[in-house]
């Protein structure tokens, strides 16, 4: 059995660093850019010719190069984004568990609270308010999926605070602050891979779902999201301009959902059935 | 049982005031006002405008005007459509999202618990290898892009059904959206009736009811079901949310004129009362079914009542 998931864990982390490698190198290996409009060649199928391996789109512009741009920004953001709740989650739930007591009900109480709300329809909410900032998407994907970390970061705190190795560094007088740096911090790494792993994938289709209503990443930039919104609108007639965004984005999704069950299964024997 | 019923509800209204206040300030703080157009109004109609929206008043006496007209269920009018009313928005374009939400719902709860029961009961069976990884693919999947893919072929490709929404009438129009928006439930649901069955199975009183001679259906039916569906339930509520914000790319997709849709085009249109008003509607919406799903728990295991 844990032969299979470490199959599933490298093959997984195989596919994904390809794309990636894929994503980097691709458009420079291309010799067409991805902003480049072509109107006499507007929604050709994947060819040879001109080197528009995925074809074109309906200003003529190359898919190939396109769709790579597309894979660097949705990854981007999905790195970035759970980074953010990676630094929010981790110091919520650590502070929280290690405090403990009424300020633990307080602070978890806000978190069951915060569970209950639309998020993506506040989300969607500040996109529009907030005139389509690049750099405001990191931040509110970032801030809807600090949730689920918190809540695993402060449980796995709860039950290092009891261990001797804790009580020793408060009995020799080591600062609160100190000791959730040096002695819980380090011991929280393993869950926190995990999870980080497991929110990515929910930082992309947060993005996508945002870049597919046209309220993410703006023209001419573009991401995976974006690509499949333009693709759906050529479909009739160029279905290229659809799979393609879409089987990479169904792929990288998979990918990371694969990556992070078997890492959780690889970590924490329980789940191991 | 009053009691934990009373709790339940009484701590669902902070977090129906916190997103009734963020979204409100939120909505608040956007720069330029709602009736910034091309058309530079003179000073005094921009005046008369304000007036009668209250945009001239301080902002906690708006903020207190609006939950004044929340408490008898009124949502203001719509900045954009004129002639229109927030509530009368929501009455127009809900009862279609919902009839489709209730049918997704129904087909994911069917469809998912039997699949799941089947893989628990040939557990690492092809069968069995075959749910898991057409759930875990669907899991996977986001609904924007199974939409457009089973449009193109059923809809484009093999003209079975129609592509979109006004270019016919009748039921089948409504099959591809439910599909689409029950899929990843299905798949959800199927894990989740698979492992909580596999669970049950193995418990004594399963083996008991077996030994005397019942059927494995009978057995499943009369009292596997009951216990290996608790996960089920408590996961209706993430569902419901789910179903709720998949509904949003559906209705976008197969041009269907829901609350989603409404939603889409008042936030490009800047329609701040209808956006706010769809929000707050959502939101009690999701928190209320939250609450008698959590009811429904409690009544279901006592074990939960005394937590």
């Amino acid at each position: 059995m844990s032969l299979m998931r470490n199959r599933a864990i490298s093959v997984s982390a195989g596919i994904l660093s390809l794309t990636a490698l894929f994503a980097l190198v691709g458009p420079w290996v291309s010799p067409n850019d991805y902003l480049t409009t072509n109107f006499e060649l507007p929604l050709l199928p994947p060819t040879m010719t001109a080197a528009h391996w995925f074809g074109t789109d309906d200003l003529g512009r190359d898919l190939f190069v396109r769709t790579m741009l597309g894979v660097r920004v949705t990854l981007l953001v999905a790195i970035v984004a759970s980074l953010v709740s990676l630094v929010i989650g981790v110091t919520y739930g650590a502070v929280a568990g290690f405090v403990g007591g009424r300020v633990d009900a307080v602070m978890m109480r806000f978190v069951d609270t915060l569970y209950a709300l639309p998020f993506i329809f506040i989300v969607i909410l500040l996109m529009v308010v907030f005139e389509r900032n690049f750099l405001l998407i990191f931040v509110a994907i970032g801030a809807v999926n600090w949730l689920d970390m918190a809540r695993i970061v402060r449980g796995q705190t709860l039950s290092l605070r009891e261990r001797e190795f804790v009580q020793a560094a408060r009995l020799t007088g080591v600062s609160t602050a100190r000791i959730i740096l040096r002695h819980i911090a380090p011991n929280l790494i393993g869950i926190v891979v995990v999870y980080v792993t497991l929110t990515i994938p929910q930082a992309i289709l947060v993005e996508s779902f945002l870049s597919f209503l046209g309220l993410g990443i703006q023209e001419p930039q573009t991401s995976l999201g974006a690509l499949v919104n333009n693709g759906v609108k050529q479909m009739e007639g160029a279905a290229w301009a659809l799979l393609i965004p879409a089987c990479l984005l169904a792929a990288i999704l998979m990918c990371f959902n694969f990556l992070g069950d078997g890492l959780r299964d690889y970590f924490d024997a329980r789940h191991v059935k | 049982m009053l009691r934990y019923t009373l709790l339940r509800v009484l701590g669902a209204i902070p977090t129906l005031l916190l997103v009734i206040a963020l979204t409100f300030l939120m909505v608040h703080a956007a720069p330029g006002g709602p009736f910034d157009d091309e058309r530079v109004l003179s000073a005094d109609v921009e005046q008369n405008i304000k007036q009668a929206y209250h945009l001239d008043e301080p902002l906690p006496k708006q903020f207190a005007r609006y939950l004044t007209g929340l408490l008898q269920g009124d949502l203001g009018p719509s900045y954009r459509l004129r002639d229109y009313t927030v509530n009368e928005l929501i009455g127009l374009t809900f009862p279609l999202s919902l009839s489709l939400g209730a049918l997704a719902m129904a087909l994911a709860l069917g469809v998912g618990v039997a699949a799941g029961t089947i893989a628990a009961l040939r557990e690492g069976s092809y069968l069995d290898r075959w749910i898991m990884a057409f759930s875990m693919t669907g899991i996977s999947i986001p609904v924007f892009v199974v939409a457009p893919i089973l449009v193109l072929l059923f809809a484009v490709k093999l003209q079975w059904l129609p592509v979109g929404w006004s270019s016919t009438t009748g039921y089948s129009r409504l099959l591809l959206p439910v599909v689409t928006l029950a899929l990843p439930q299905i798949a959800y649901i199927a894990r989740l009736t698979r492992a909580s069955m596999i669970e049950v199975l193995a418990r004594d009183f399963v083996r008991t009811a077996r030994a005397q001679g019942l059927g494995m259906f009978t057995v499943i039916r009369l009292h596997a079901l009951k216990p290996a569906l608790l996960p089920v339930l408590s996961y209706m509520g993430p569902a419901i949310a789910a179903i709720l914000t998949g509904s949003v790319v559906v209705e976008e997709i197969f041009d269907i004129p829901g609350l989603g849709q409404a939603f889409i085009r008042g936030a490009l249109n800047r329609d701040y009362t209808l956006v706010l008003g769809i929000v707050v509607f959502y939101a009690t919406l999701i928190v209320s079914l939250n609450l008698i799903v959590d009811v429904l728990y409690g009544a279901i295991d006592p074990r939960v009542r005394y937590r």
